[in-house]
Parts: C-alpha cells; structure tokens; sequence
C-alpha cells in the first residue's frame, strides 16, 4: 500500500512512464511517458481511436498496461486495484454515463462515499451511533460541498433516468467528487452537452481546480478544443498511441504536426461554433 | 396580533417599526427561514437585527449617506432583505432590479437612480456590474455575498458584505448608539424606495415612496385581511416587484409573521409545499402555471382518480357559482362538498401547498374568470388586487364572501377611488406616492390635487366594486366600431393547458385573430402520447396535428364570447413570447405594439387570403450567438 505524503503545488502527483497496452496485436499504447503536476488540469486530446480512453484505464487501473510504470505520489501503483487506487484519491467520471440509473441523484452520489465509510456491519445494521454518526457527517459533505457546488438542489430526490442528459453527466462529476479525490479523470465530460450547459462545467471544472476546498489535480479527456484551450494548464497530444507533443496550449496549438494529425489543416478551434 | 393595532404616525419609519419589532420579538420568535443545504435554517428577530445592524454601519463607514441610492439584484434571500432594510436603517433609498434584468435595462436604471451602492448576489450580479461600471460614473462601491466563483475578483469597489459588516462592527465599538441615533433621525416622509415601473409602452419611470406610504398600505391591506404573526409567508417572487415588497416589508414587518425563504427559485414549488404559507400574493401567470399543472396531472391520471376529480370540481363549481351569488349553498351539497373536499381538495390543495391558504391574492395583470372559478371550486379564496406601483401596490381589494370575479373588489380604508368622466381610474390614499424621479412632466400628468392618475379604465358596478377595462390602449374596436377586449380573450384562451400565450389582433380590422404559443411540454407531451415525430417546438407547432388541437381549443373558448369578439383565424408562433426578446414586459405583459411590428408578416398575413407565412429570421441568444429561422407558418380558418 502506498504511503500518503504531503505533495507541494507543482510537484509531480502521476508519472506514466514507458507504457505500453496491446489488445491482440493492436497496440493502444505504445509507449507514453506524461508528467501530471499537482494542481493543474491537464488534458488528453487526439482524434478518436487514439488511446486516449485506454490512458484513463490503465490510470484508474481498469486496464493493466503490459509495459510500463504508473506512479501515483512516486510510488507504482500497477498492481494496485481500481478500488484501491480509489482509495488513493484517484476518481473518475466516464465518457458514457455510468449511473445508477433507478436510484435517486442523492443515493448515486453517497454511493462515492461509500469508501470512506468506517462503521461495520452490525452498526450499519442497527444503525447505531457511529454510524449514524457517519451518515450525518457524510450527508453534511454532500450537501454542503456537492450539492451546492453543482446547483443540483432541485433534482437531488429525483431518479436518474428521468434526468436530462446534461444534468445525469452532472451527477456522475458529483458522484467522483464525493470521493473528495486529489486527483480527477474526467474523460469527455462535455460530449452531448449544449452550449448553456458546456459554459456551466467548464465552470464547475475550474472550481473544482481552483477552490480552496478542492484544489483537484484533473486530467481531462475532451474534443471541445475551446473549452481545452481557454482551461488547461497543459496539453498532451496522442495519435495512435503515440506522444505527439505535450506543453502549453499555446505550444500545442502552434505545432505543425498537432495541426496535421489531429485536424487536418483546419483551425483548432473550429470544432464548434 | 392582527396588523391594525400598530399605530402609524407621520413619525414612524420603516426602520423605527424594525427596531421596536426586533426589541420584542428578540430572540424568541423566527423572522425568517431559509432553506440552503437541504434543511430550513431559521434567523430570529435577534439575527436579523444583528445582521441588519453591521451591514448598515457598514455601508455608513463604507460612504454611503442618507438619501443616497443603493441598488440590489439577486434572487430571494435573506442577505437581499437585510441589505434593503439595511440601506433604510442607514437613511439610504432602495432601488432593486429584476434578476433577468438584460444589460440596457440595469445600466440605464443604476445611472438614472444616481446608484452609489450596487448590492448582487454574487458572481453573475457582479459581472453584471463591473460591465456598466465604466459607464455609471456615480457607482461607488459593489457589494456581494455570494463567495462561489469570486476567487479572482480583486478590484478595490468590490467587497464582501462579511467584510462589510467587519467594518460595521468595529464603527459599533467606536460609537454603540450610532445606530439606533441614526434611525431616530428618520421620518415618515422620507423617501425610503425607488421603484422602476415596467412600462408596457416606454422606458421605465422612478416611482418614489415614502415610509408612510408604505406603511400605511399595510396598515389598511391587513386592516381587510387580518394575519398573525404565526403565520407564514413565503417570499419567492421578485423584490423588484411591489407586490413582494408589500407583503415582505409593509405587512410582513407589521405583523411580524415568518418569511420563508426558498432554497433555489426552481425548488421554490416544492418549497412552498413544505411551508404550507398562510398567504399568498402573486401574479396571474402563476396561478395560470398552477391551473395548468392540475390539468395535466387530470390527463395523465389513472381513471378513478380522473373520475374523483371530474365529481369532486363539478360540486366544487356548484358551491363556487351559489356563493359568488351569494345564494345559500343547500344542506345536500355541503355534505357532497364536504365529500370532495375529503376525496379530492384536501390532497390537491396540499399538493399545491395551499393546504393552510387564508388569503391568496393575484394582481399585477388581468386575470380570467375560468381561473378565478378553478381555484375558488378548489376552496382557495382567490381574491383580486388591484393597485400601482405609484399607490404603493394596492388600493382596492376583494371582501371575504363578496367575490366577484369580473371585478377587482373595493377600495381598502382610507382610500378613495373614483372615475373620471373620461373613464379612468382615479384614487387618492395616504400611500400615494411623491412623484416620479427626475421626471416633472410624467409626476405632473400623474398626480394632480393629490389623485393619482392610473391610466386605467373602468367603472364601480352597482355593489361598490371597481370593474377595471385593459389599458385605456388596449381596449379595441373593430372596423364596424365595435369595441373588444384582446386581454379577456387571451385570459380565456390561456385557460387551456394546451396553450401558453395568445396574442388577440383585431384593432380597425374587419375581424379577430389570434397568434397563439402552445405549451412545449404539455404538447409536447401530448405529442409522445400521439406517437408524432417532431425535433423541436418550431416544428412541433407547425405540425397539422397540433393546429388541430389548438383550434379545438380556440374553438371551444369562441362558444363563450360574444359575436364580434369571436376568433375567425390563428396561426401558431414558431416561438414562445419571451421578456428577454422585448416582447414582454417583466412582469409578463405582452408588450403589443413591439410584437405588432416585429410580427408584421404573421398580421398581414392573417388578413390575407394566403394559407401559409414565410418566416425567414434572425434571432439572437443571449450569449450573442445568432441562428436564422427559416419556417412556413400555417394559417387555420375556423368556422364562426
């Protein structure tokens, strides 16, 4: 089990370094070395089939990279489990919405604290004092940091299916938080949305990174180049699992081969709008 | 403790009345509830004077002097009441904005009111500021106290109202009766709001009251319906409107009855379900939104319960229509009305968290009888009220027992109304206000000899009560010189649920048409049911299916009006009227003489012989992005 240690804004928190993940004879990703600083968002762009999702899993340990090293705080955490590595602080929300979707947006996103859970069996049972302690003290967290931070109030008894699609990609960034993770995978978080509800997460992204309370190191798998662009602290570009070039937005916009692989000759931002 | 028993004198100001209910309630009783976290969190009288008290002295050491005008947008909250009430312990004037305010709107309200203090909510209020600023060369200094999102905000007019009340604190250690010295200054005739009427017509003018005025209409409004102050308010429509102020400030501190503050305004429904609140002021459009809830639930309900409620209004209807006659209701139906209202009113009206209503009020606009009836067959007592901003809010009120929904009611006490020979509505009370700011011409055609001047049209019927026509404006004839009301018909037409604006033309004209905007999630809702296809409301307004239904709807309100009012065609809009586009007013009015012009095709197509419109359009979001509509809007007929 890795040891927690206090890390400084800027030191490195994630280092991938050589890895490689083959289905078969493809090779997702053939040998990425990134750097994630404590504090930044750092975001994972590439045109579709291009690793980016399989980062994510061999991060949060879905995946097992067959080459390579994943180190969390500079210590490997390969072997470690997804639940494990949860338990580090590492948390993530999915490109396609992973919810419960019969269960009320409250009951999903306890469901993230549940790790942090003490109490035991006979106690939760009973509901006795430490528990019912736990619960009260959990429900306090979620209202006051969660809730509020993602202005769900009117939907928090609500089932998830009934939910419009930008509000279920909401809760599942609720649910992660409930974590209260140091470092967050968000993978395409703005896929589907509109343009209202795009300029409403990339808010909450920047909260998250840049509030007190949170301070959450995020990486962000993300094809809105604008919204990339205008948050990031640094950009990391992958092409058929492969490195293409990591730095600034500034650096990634301004590169050649950038342009050429992942866009073709037309402007970054053109995306959208 | 009823209302009346407070003694209102030349002297008394809104603050002093603060004070002295602070003093007695203290710590004892709640003055107000908020809900944040999921929970109702309560201030005693004890806090709210605290908070008031620090924020006052504050804004004092911060440079604010009496008289001069502080501005606050922001929803429904504690921190909004304590800012207004604080600005008027401190001498100062309140002026307050509608939270959807667009840019030209605020930026022309703060420099027309010599706006020192801006108080917002938080981020968006503030960005809101800081992009007039520049503009507004008297704005001092931005308040706000909503930290989320303010992080990067560093610019030196920007505080924090807890560092406000820092500083009101330490003023309070230097000098522990400043504040009570600084409201014993104050008297009843100084001006304690500036309220910016919603011109349907023109750019908004500067009603200014006093703190007589607005204690004197509470004084008479609870003189008519007494409350208590174990009673319960709910205080969730804008601030900005004099209806809130008049049941949050005049009456509320009057009575000293508990403010209920809801959590966010889309929770604001189930919030109110859950005070239960004794009186109720509001709008017609939200009590249209209730009626049209009901519906929908009756259309998507099980078929007993369908039929429950199907018995349980038509008895409803009855004992409604004998007590608006004032005929004695006979034993049979008390006992089956006492049968509906187990079976079916008791649930409904606490699903609509009416279950302990005294007193509900609408004003502000007409409202349709079909309305009135609805809620009065549920057993709410739904009463009009009828009043301007320049008469502090209200003058005339319906009597327990003697409503007639064609009428507005009686005048309260001290309160004069009559007619003038043209017609229009005069009145005189101790809450007439003291003229408009900055503007001698509009006070001078307003106010002559102490009557106040309304603008409105109307008559007192045989029983006493005023009868108000539209707007003197907006009362029509058609080319054969008959006259028609297009307000009555869009209140008839909005009955159904189907429909969510109307818009009746017809003005010297050989007939009456109407544009109608359906209600997207009913008919939308109405549509998945039918199995029908559509990608949003543009098309599924267009679709003949839906034409059908609306004329079914236009249909069935043409049996109840007369002759020449009768609708002969309609077209459906590609859009629902919205404030933000001009096309209504705040507090949504339809604004007629822009919408003439910017649907100038949809009309010269209406009296034409064409079947369709071509719409080829450009509308702008807000956010500036643009998209074109291009669309073909089909014109129906119907058989007269």
């Amino acid at each position: 089990m890795v040891q927690a240690q206090a890390l400084k804004q800027g030191d490195t928190l994630l280092e991938l370094e050589n890895v490689h993940m083959y289905f078969g004879k493809v090779a997702a990703l053939a040998g990425v070395d990134i750097q994630v600083k404590k504090g930044e968002i750092h975001s994972i762009i590439g045109p579709n089939g291009a690793g980016k999702t399989v980062m994510m899993n061999c991060i949060n340990g879905l995946y097992s990279p067959q080459k390579g090293t994943i180190r969390y705080k500079g210590q490997p955490i390969n072997q470690l489990k997804p639940h494990l590595r949860a338990k580090l602080g590492i948390s993530r929300t999915f490109q396609k919405i992973e919810l419960f979707g019969g269960m009320s947006v409250l009951d999903n996103i306890r469901l993230g604290r549940h790790i942090h859970m003490k109490s035991g069996i006979l106690s939760g049972s009973f509901y006795l004092g430490k528990t019912k302690k736990e619960e009260i003290e959990n429900r306090q967290f979620i209202e006051e940091e969660i809730i509020d931070l993602l202005e769900i109030e009117s939907i928090r008894d609500k089932t998830v299916h009934m939910l419009p699609y930008g509000l279920q990609k909401r809760v599942e960034l609720g649910r992660a938080l409930a974590l209260d993770p140091e470092l967050l995978l968000l993978d395409e978080p703005l896929a589907g949305l509109n343009l209202e509800e795009v300029e409403d997460m990339a808010r909450f992204i920047l909260d998250i990174n840049e509030e007190e309370r949170w301070k959450v190191t995020c990486i962000l798998v993300e094809h809105d180049m604008g919204v990339v662009m205008d948050i990031s602290h640094s950009v990391f570009v992958l092409n058929f699992g492969n490195r293409i070039v990591d730095g600034t937005p500034a650096e990634v916009q301004g590169n050649p081969e950038v342009v050429k692989a992942y866009l073709g000759e037309e402007d970054l931002y053109s995306t959208r709008r | 403790m009823s209302g009346s028993q407070i003694e209102i004198t030349k002297d008394l100001t809104i603050p002093k009345l603060f004070l002295r209910q602070c003093r007695k309630y203290g710590k004892d009783k709640v003055a107000m509830r908020e809900k944040e976290f999921g929970i109702w969190r309560p201030f005693t009288w004890q806090d709210y004077y605290e908070n008031v008290k620090y924020l006052a002295l504050g804004m004092m050491e911060l440079g604010l002097k009496p008289g001069d005008k502080v501005s606050m947008i922001g929803d429904n909250r504690p921190e909004g009441l304590w800012a207004e009430m604080a600005t008027l312990c401190a001498g100062g004037t309140a002026v307050w904005l509608f939270q959807d305010c667009m840019m030209d709107e605020v930026k022309y309200i703060i420099d027309h009111s010599d706006t020192k203090f801006f108080v917002g909510e938080g981020q968006e209020e503030v960005d809101k500021a800081l992009s007039i600023k520049g503009e507004c060369p008297k704005l001092e200094k931005v308040l706000w106290d909503d930290p989320k999102g303010m992080r990067n905000y560093h610019q030196d007019f920007l505080v924090s109202m807890n560092k406000v009340q820092e500083l009101g604190k330490e003023a309070d250690r230097r000098d522990p009766e400043l504040f009570e010295k600084t409201i014993e200054k104050g008297h009843g005739d100084d001006v304690c709001l500036l309220f910016y009427t919603s011109g349907t017509t023109s750019l908004p003018k500067g009603a200014l009251l006093s703190h007589w005025n607005m204690l004197t209409m509470g004084r008479n409004l609870m003189a008519v319906d007494p409350c208590y102050d174990t009673d319960d308010f709910v205080s969730y429509l804008p601030f900005a409107w004099i209806g809130e102020q008049m049941m949050s400030i005049s009456c509320g501190l009057q009575i000293g009855y508990t403010l209920n503050f809801p959590e966010e305004p889309e929770t604001a429904q189930e919030n109110i379900r859950e005070i239960g609140p004794h009186v109720m002021f509001a709008p017609p459009r939200l009590y249209e939104g209730y009626t049209r809830q009901v519906q929908v639930k009756y259309i998507d309900a099980t078929w007993i319960k369908r039929k429950i409620y199907e018995l349980g209004t038509k008895v409803g209807y009855k004992v409604a229509n004998l007590r608006f006659e004032k005929q004695r209701v006979p034993a049979y139906l008390s006992i089956f009305h006492w049968l509906a209202y187990l079976l079916m009113q008791k649930k409904l009206k606490d699903h609509l968290g009416m279950s302990r209503l005294r007193h509900a009020y609408t004003g502000g606009a007409a409202m349709g009888p079909d309305h009135f009836r609805f809620f009065h067959a549920l057993g709410v007592n739904l009463k009009q009220i009828y009043g301007q901003t320049e008469i502090a809010g209200i003058s005339i009120v319906h009597r327990d027992g003697d409503v007639k929904f064609d009428t507005v009611g009686t005048p309260i006490p001290e309160t004069e109304v009559k007619i003038t020979e043209d017609g229009e509505i005069i009145s005189k009370s101790p809450s007439v206000f003291l003229g408009y700011y900055k503007n001698e011409k509009a006070t001078e055609e307003t106010l002559v000899d102490g009557w106040l001047y309304s603008g409105d049209k109307g008559f007192i019927d045989e029983d006493g009560h005023l009868v108000v026509f539209d707007r003197s404006k907006d009362v029509m004839t058609l080319n054969d010189g008959r006259p028609f009301s297009p307000q009555y018909l869009e209140t008839r037409l909005k009955f159904s649920p189907y429909i969510s604006e109307a818009w009746v033309i017809g003005h010297e004209r050989d007939f009456v048409t109407a544009v109608m905007c359906i209600d997207y999630s009913v008919v939308g809702k109405w549509a998945d049911e039918k199995k029908l296809n559509y990608t949003s409301y543009m098309e599924l307004s267009q679709k003949p299916q839906v034409c059908d239904l609306v004329q079914a709807q236009i249909e069935e309100a043409n049996k109840d009006i007369p002759g020449p009012a009768k609708i002969h065609k309609f077209v459906n809009l590609y859009k629902v009227f919205d404030a933000d586009d001009e096309e209504l007013t705040r507090t949504s009015k339809l604004r007629r003489a822009f919408v003439e012009k910017r649907y100038e095709d949809i009309v010269r197509g209406l009296y034409g012989d064409d079947e369709t419109v071509h719409m080829d359009t450009t509308i702008t979001y807000e956010d500036g992005r643009e998209q074109r509509i291009k669309t073909d809007l089909h014109i129906r007929k119907i058989n007269v």
